[in-house]
């Protein structure tokens, strides 16, 4: 570990704790239907398209209406991705003639981008025709991004309205997220990315030669818009094969320090969001607290483990880091800190492959996304799904000050309690119920590159990156067979869906409870206490589930490469 | 008093007569109808049943006698859990036999249509609106309303106070209560209840548990222990799938060990104990509760009303001092108020005697021979001595003045209504003293405000609970008083309709609100609150509008009911975060233990050194199984309770039972560990 690594880490931590405030305050703007700057020039956009698709704004929706839009939506774009991908090579913008996708991967794909998992069984630029790229795959990046924030929203009026029908209106939600937000900064981040020598062009490739005088072929193609969105809306999915490792992604330490901060941008301002829409914005930060104390330790034990490198190579006279995998560009700390963010925030995008860390280095992104991508989280699913964990801390912790317990004024009850417990077994009964079963059939076994624990951490990876909705991937997995991408597609659509319907049903519920005001016997919750507490659940209920796999897996991985075992 | 009658009688939690009892009642319990009330017992019975049936017929290679063992843990575990639900129940079923062999021996002289002649009959025959006759060293058959005659009545049965009790018929003071005895008199009781629906009926039911329903945060609570089960319920199936990948294979048993271990056996063993025993709590304290419901409530208190009288201020306001309008001597003023109230036998009264000879020496004075007394009533509000052509009289200034309408107009009236409003600023209640319809004065009554009522009112704010004095006393006194008294608020010159509309307006803005009222015209008040404590004194109507009853007729109880509710509250809270975070160790004992003949590397996570595979998992079952009774008193008796503020409340709990949750086991399983390997036992 070297000081500037550290401070890399510092800077990072820094400039995205002085992101929280003025995100937050642009997403409380949209939260509340505020006008924002950029009304006198958008606002007849938003209410133009209201007038055309016929919906009206200030219908306020119950939670179950709410759901009920919103996988309607979800399902039409799912719809028109797969047969967009299936007809591809029927469609123009198609420069190197790739053909149709097959069935279960365009299946796979579809599901992957509407869940804003972006999880990628193919390689970009050697399968996706510029148009299958722009208009089956970039629109998910918007539109699920959107939903996510749409759905926090929803919660945040749960927990801030008062003896209320209502949750808000999907619609309007999705607009003004989407129109006063993600587009406008997607396009001055697209701007920047281009500046720093990002390409952005409907050419297919460029053939150069190299300075061997070897004759090489480059993709190119429509790439910083894709690849603004991807961060900021934490979707992660490629323009290319290698992601933000490679260099058209991601050319320069500036654009790698601009990536991973955009990645968390919008997860941090929801903290303040939430802390302003309950009229406390000590309640946000407190949430940010906790997030960050799991975040950093991640970071630390990754970047540690990274820096210290593989005792086996230094016996071979192979001293320093663990490179393996990794760009020279970067290095061992942005890498690492690469990792963890895209794991903690379910982007999913890799700037290193994840499968070359050390055992415990690539255990970190592993359990991130075991604990529901809950380390400031996906957009939108990262706070409802904290906040799902709030409301258990709550109710295990709250009695103990002598009260039925209450979160921001809102009495957690049984059916809140039930629904959020529903939420959370979705992730391990999935994930190890997949996992377990892909370690048992022969179509799964057939799978990992390696043996052994190693091998074991592959099939673990995959399927939780798809339950969390990562989308980052461990490598070494050969994924494109119709067992992964079928099994995968599923545990995508329950990971993203199944905890959404519990979560909008809390919404629901909380929105018609009255308030009570918190006095001072009332159980705090802003301050250290509250934040350590948070983060002891979210690790005892969140991550102790996962502890035989991770044994099994990483850990076991681990043990051997100290004794010199590799896998 | 009843309070400590009652206290010397309790019982150690531990002795014979209610252990042994409860030992059978566990085995009973095992019934699956009754274990499938709690979700996670019935799990681990059902794994317990499944291990005992492979420990006959399976063979996975394990020896036969740790397998024996770990089949005798898991049932222990189950019993360990249906045996402290039994000693929780046990307590009150002691009391409620007492209550029911009082039960069995009431009969009834029913009254027939003429009024006079009765039929003795048993008193489950009798049915509402009947009418009984109950005479001297009668029970009273039935709970009702006397609506002929006055009695005083034995009320020990139910509230342990032997000292009788008057009732009469109208007023408040009408109710009487099924098993109690009339000592002297007769009175006719309208029967109020059908049978198996009153007081007694309902008070054994509620001893004895057998009514129990769970209460919502009981509810939401079992909710949370079924989802933590679920959830382990897959860590743990998914094993072997992995397992197979890694070469290898776990033994059921061992499965099997690792799911108890880590299900929340421990707070869902004791979650009903802990229920009943909160209960039991409020009967020991001679409250009860209609419901579970309303002892949580109980616990989440916002706002408590509290009647200034015998509340915040001892019942009897004394005379403090003399106030002689201008041109008046003080010793006159204390002459006509001594001689207007030596016939005075009420507290106040006294009070003005004694003031009147031991301040001012007019010790000598006795009321004169022949002297027509005057008492007091509650039309006039005046009382005094008509004595040799003299009318002296005392009471309410407005009713002096329209007693004598000649010196309203007076300058002694608007000097006496200056005097008045003094004492009243002060917190005191003037009474006017005339003679022959001349002004002398006032007496400054003054309200005493309990010792150590201030610091109890502290406490309460600490907590983050409002206190609101109720009282009929003018804004003026009550403001007084409530300033020396410490009281968050007032209501002044309340009226029913006024303390009603004030815990609607507090419920609308969220608070709960706790209260108590002994009138017919409290019942509206008591049935909107949320916690309603009727006195046992009052009339039928109250009681039946609150949600508890008081036995002692103490409205100071207030204050500890909602102390009760909260501790049952926190000792709910603190076994379940203990259970949540004993886990972790438990993970750590069993993971190395599972799967180190796999990847031998991972020996290094027994990071408590236990001695074998075998010993391990033992280990951590038998903590499992043994934690619950050693936690079965602290579940019976409650967590300490100490009135302060969640901050801190939460910071000493969260480290008592979070980090001791934590901690514990480690310390636990390891100790274990040791006495299985000198024990030979694995």
């Amino acid at each position: 570990m070297t000081l500037q690594g550290w401070l890399l880490i510092a800077a990072f931590t820094g400039v995205l704790l002085a992101l929280a405030k003025p995100m937050g305050l642009w997403l409380f703007a949209l939260y509340e239907g505020r006008r924002t700057p950029l009304h006198r020039a958008l606002g007849p956009v938003e209410r133009g398209f209201y007038k055309l698709s016929g919906i009206d704004p200030d219908e306020d929706q119950s939670w179950r209406r709410y759901a009920v839009h919103m996988l309607v939506f979800n399902g039409t774009l799912l719809l028109l991705t797969y047969v967009l991908l299936r007809a591809q090579a029927l469609l123009p913008l198609n420069p190197l003639g790739y053909g149709a996708i097959s069935e279960h991967l365009a299946f796979n794909t579809a599901v992957s981008f509407t869940a804003n998992t972006n999880w990628q069984s193919y390689g970009g630029e050697s399968t996706m025709s510029n148009l299958s790229q722009m208009l089956a795959l970039t629109i998910h990046n918007f539109l699920s991004a959107a939903t996510g924030i749409a759905l926090a929203f929803a919660l945040f009026r749960g927990f801030a309205r008062r003896s209320a029908t209502g949750i808000g209106n999907f619609w309007a939600d999705m607009t003004r997220v989407t129109l006063y937000l993600l587009l406008p900064v997607s396009i001055v981040y697209a701007l920047f990315l281009i500046a720093s020598g990002v390409p952005q062009t409907l050419a297919g490739s460029v053939d150069v030669s190299t300075i061997e005088g070897v004759k090489q072929t480059l993709a190119l193609g429509p790439v910083a818009s894709q690849e603004a969105i991807k961060m900021l809306g934490t979707n992660g999915g490629g323009f290319f094969n290698a992601n933000s490792a490679h260099p058209f992604e991601n050319p320069t330490a500036l654009t790698n320090l601009v990536q991973m901060l955009s990645i968390f941008a919008i997860g941090v301002g929801l903290t303040y969001t939430f802390g302003k829409a309950v009229g406390n914005t000590r309640q946000g930060w407190a949430i940010l607290a906790a997030m960050m104390i799991l975040f950093l330790a991640g970071t630390t034990i990754t970047y540690w483990q990274e820096a210290a490198g593989n005792p086996v190579l230094h016996a071979l006279q192979v001293p320093g880091g663990n490179m393996e995998g990794k760009e020279v560009r970067f290095g061992i700390a942005a890498s690492s800190l690469f990792s963890v963010v895209t794991t903690a925030a379910s982007c999913g995008a890799v700037n290193a492959m994840h499968d070359s860390f050390t055992a415990l280095g690539g255990m970190i992104p592993l359990f991130n996304m075991q604990l529901g991508e809950v380390v400031i989280g996906g957009v939108g699913a990262g706070i409802y799904g904290f906040l799902l964990f709030a409301i258990l801390a709550v109710f295990v912790a709250g009695l103990m000050v002598g009260r039925t317990p209450e979160y921001v004024g809102k009495k957690i009850e049984s059916r809140e309690v039930k629904l959020a417990v529903l939420a959370i077994a979705v992730l391990p009964l999935i994930i190890l119920g997949m996992s377990a079963i892909a370690s048992v059939v022969q179509l799964g076994l057939a799978g990992p590159l390696n043996k052994g624990p190693h091998g074991f951490s592959e099939i673990l990876y995959a399927f939780t990156s798809a339950v969390a909705n990562n989308g980052s991937a461990f490598a070494g997995l050969s994924a494109n067979t119709p067992f992964y991408n079928g099994m995968l597609g599923v545990a995508m659509w329950l990971g993203r869906f199944f905890i959404i319907i519990p979560m909008l049903a809390v919404a629901g519920s909380l929105a018609a409870k009255t308030y009570t005001p918190a006095t001072a016997g009332s159980f705090p919750t802003t301050g250290p206490l509250w934040t350590g507490l948070l983060v002891g659940i979210v690790l005892i209920v969140g991550g102790l589930t996962f502890l035989p796999s991770l044994a099994l897996g990483p850990i076991a991985d681990h043990l051997a490469m100290i004794r010199g075992q590799l896998f | 008093m009843a309070r400590s009658s009652k206290t010397s009688e309790t019982k150690s939690l531990f002795t014979a007569d209610l252990i042994v009892p409860a030992i059978g009642d566990a085995f009973r319990k095992l019934d699956p109808r009754e274990l499938i009330r709690n979700p996670v017992m019935f799990t681990t019975a059902v794994v317990a049943v499944l291990l005992t049936i492979l420990l006959i017929v399976g063979n996975d290679g394990l020896a036969a006698g740790f397998k024996i063992q770990l089949v005798l843990w898991l049932w222990l575990t189950v019993l360990f859990g249906t045996f402290a639900e039994a000693l929780a129940e046990g307590r009150g079923k002691a009391q409620a036999a007492s209550l029911r062999a009082t039960k069995a021996e009431l009969t009834a002289k029913r009254l027939k249509g003429d009024g006079t002649r009765y039929d003795s009959v048993p008193a489950s025959q009798l049915k509402k609106d009947d009418i009984v006759l109950v005479q001297t060293g009668d029970l009273i058959p039935s709970d009702g309303e006397v609506v002929v005659g006055v009695a005083s009545v034995n009320e020990a049965a139910i509230t342990g106070e032997s000292a009788p009790v008057i009732r009469e018929a109208g007023g408040d003071r009408s109710a009487v209560t099924a098993g109690t005895r009339v000592i002297s008199d007769e009175i006719r009781v309208r029967v109020t209840v059908n049978p198996g629906q009153g007081f007694l009926d309902r008070m054994i039911a509620l001893v004895e548990g057998a009514e129990r329903q769970k209460t919502p945060n009981e509810i939401a609570l079992t909710l949370l222990l079924v989802g933590l089960t679920i959830i382990f319920l897959i860590a743990v199936a998914t094993i072997p799938g992995f397992a197979s990948y890694a070469g290898g294979s776990v033994p059921v048993s061992i499965l099997a060990a690792l799911l108890i271990t880590l299900i929340p056996t421990t707070i869902a063993a004791l979650l009903s104990a802990i229920g009943i025993a909160g209960m039991d709590r409020l009967v020991r304290f001679n409250v009860l509760a209609k419901s579970g419901r309303a002892v949580e409530a109980a616990g989440d208190i916002d706002v408590l009303l509290l009647d200034k009288t015998g509340t915040i201020t001892v019942g009897d306001r004394q005379a403090t001092e003399f106030r002689p309008v201008s041109g008046v001597d003080v010793g006159e003023l204390a002459e006509a108020a001594l001689i207007a109230s030596l016939a005075d036998e009420t507290p106040e009264g006294r009070s003005i005697v004694v003031l009147a000879r031991e301040t001012f020496g007019r010790t000598a004075i006795a009321l004169p021979e022949g002297a027509e007394i005057v008492p007091f009533t509650a039309q006039t509000r005046i009382s005094g001595v008509n004595t040799g052509g003299r009318v002296i009289q005392k009471g309410a200034v407005q009713a002096i003045l329209k007693a004598n309408p000649g010196a309203g107009a007076t300058t002694a009236a608007t000097e006496l209504r200056r005097v008045t409003d003094e004492i009243g600023r002060a917190g005191g209640t003037p009474l006017a003293v005339a003679v022959d319809g001349r002004l002398l004065g006032a007496i400054f009554l003054k309200d005493i405000v309990k010792a150590g009522i201030r610091e109890r009112f502290g406490e309460l704010r600490a907590m983050g609970i409002r206190t609101v004095m109720i009282t009929g006393d003018n804004p003026l006194t009550a403001a007084s008083i409530a300033a020396e008294s410490g009281v968050d608020d007032f209501l002044a010159e309340a009226t029913p309709e006024d303390k009603l509309a004030l815990i609607r307006k507090e419920q609308e803005d969220g608070r709960l609100v706790a209260m108590c009222g002994d009138g017919t015209n409290d019942a509206p008040a008591l049935a909107q609150a949320d916690v309603g404590v009727a006195m046992n004194t009052g009339t039928q109507a109250a009681r039946e509008a609150g949600n508890m009853v008081d036995l002692d007729s103490d409205p100071t109880k207030l204050i500890e009911i909602v102390g009760l509710g909260k501790q049952l509250l926190m000792t709910r809270g603190a076994l379940t975060t203990f259970s949540v975070a004993n886990d972790v160790a438990k993970y750590f004992a069993i993971i190395p233990a599972m799967f180190v003949a796999l990847y031998p590397g991972l020996g290094v996570l027994n990071v408590m050194g236990l001695s074998s595979p075998q010993s391990a998992i033992l280990s951590a079952i038998v903590f499992n199984a043994l934690i619950i009774p050693l936690l079965v008193p602290l579940a019976l008796k409650g967590v300490t309770y100490r009135p302060m503020g969640a901050g801190p409340l939460l910071a000493r709990n969260l480290a008592v039972y979070g980090l001791g949750g934590l901690i514990a086991p480690f310390v636990g399983i390891k100790l274990i560990d040791l006495a299985v390997g000198g024990l030979g036992l694995a």
